[in-house]
């Protein structure tokens, strides 16, 4: 029986790559807390798997072909947040919130690092024998 | 890979918020300049924060492999510094070796109120990134061990 990478890791590869781009996002709405009319940004989980698995791109022969990348509507699923409360100047960063968001990622991102660690040590296992 | 975008976006912020910490120390060193005239006057300084695209960025000719593919933003930027319109303090002191013909002599519009409490803003977004910047880091070097146990 081959070892398929794909069934073993159990999509926790995907999440880790998910939450790392989140936490690039929440670190930039932390980084523009100040910044007059910044909207808060997130991406869901959901719309982040539909775009990994339905990215596709055309092959360009010639440089003066029309880039194919950004033609799926949605960059990412990247959306907007829901503003908690209104600010004069117009900014939807909710620090405290996107603190507790950013927490809770990293300890996601944790998670599923471990059970990917545990994954492979079980492989290694198998292989090995010991 | 997204993590190491962090460091970029977290170091923005806190050189954002370096630049707003010496606008209010040049503003509180300068809060009793006195001047003859109105023009002569200091004003007290804001910087503008505005947010760094990746869009704006390319424009710029930046294209580098740490912009995020996915639209979002890449920080914040300072856009410029603007002098305040509030009101100068005249204050009548004949006695002043600065005052002007009516006796009159121009103090800036500088709030130490507003100054202090922006600090206290400007050094707890700063401690917050770096705690954002200390945790990316955590996360970076557990990757690192991934598979070694």
């Amino acid at each position: 029986m081959a070892i398929s990478f794909a069934s073993a890791f159990a999509g926790h590869d995907k999440t880790l790559e998910f939450r790392s781009a989140r936490a690039a996002v929440l670190a930039n709405n932390i980084a523009n807390a100040d910044t007059p009319n910044f909207k808060a940004r997130d991406i869901s989980f959901d719309s982040y798997l539909k775009n990994e698995t339905s990215r596709f791109s055309l092959a360009r022969t010639n440089a003066r072909h029309i880039s194919s990348e950004g033609q799926s509507g949605e960059s990412d699923g990247l959306l907007y947040r829901n503003a908690s409360q209104p600010s004069l100047d117009g900014n939807t960063v909710d620090m405290q919130r996107e603190q507790a968001e950013y927490a809770q990622n990293s300890l996601q991102f944790d998670t599923s690092f471990m059970f990917l660690d545990r994954k492979i040590s079980g492989m290694k296992k198998a292989l090995t024998g010991n | 890979m997204s993590l190491s975008n962090i460091f970029t976006i977290s170091g923005s912020a806190m050189s954002a918020q370096t630049v707003r910490l010496n606008t209010i120390a040049s503003n509180m060193a300068n809060v009793d300049s006195a001047a003859s005239s109105a023009d002569q006057t200091y004003r007290a300084r804001k910087p503008v924060f505005s947010q760094m695209m990746n869009d704006s960025m390319r424009e710029y000719g930046w294209n580098g492999a740490n912009l995020d593919e996915s639209g979002a933003g890449v920080g914040v930027k300072i856009d410029g510094i603007v002098e305040s319109d509030a009101p100068l303090q005249p204050r009548y002191e004949p006695d002043h070796p600065m005052a002007n013909q009516e006796g009159y002599v121009f103090y800036p519009n500088v709030n130490p109120m507003e100054e202090m409490a922006d600090m206290m803003s400007a050094s707890r977004s700063f401690q917050t990134n770096v705690e954002i910047m200390n945790s990316a880091k955590s996360m970076m070097q557990k990757m690192l061990t991934l598979g070694q146990s």
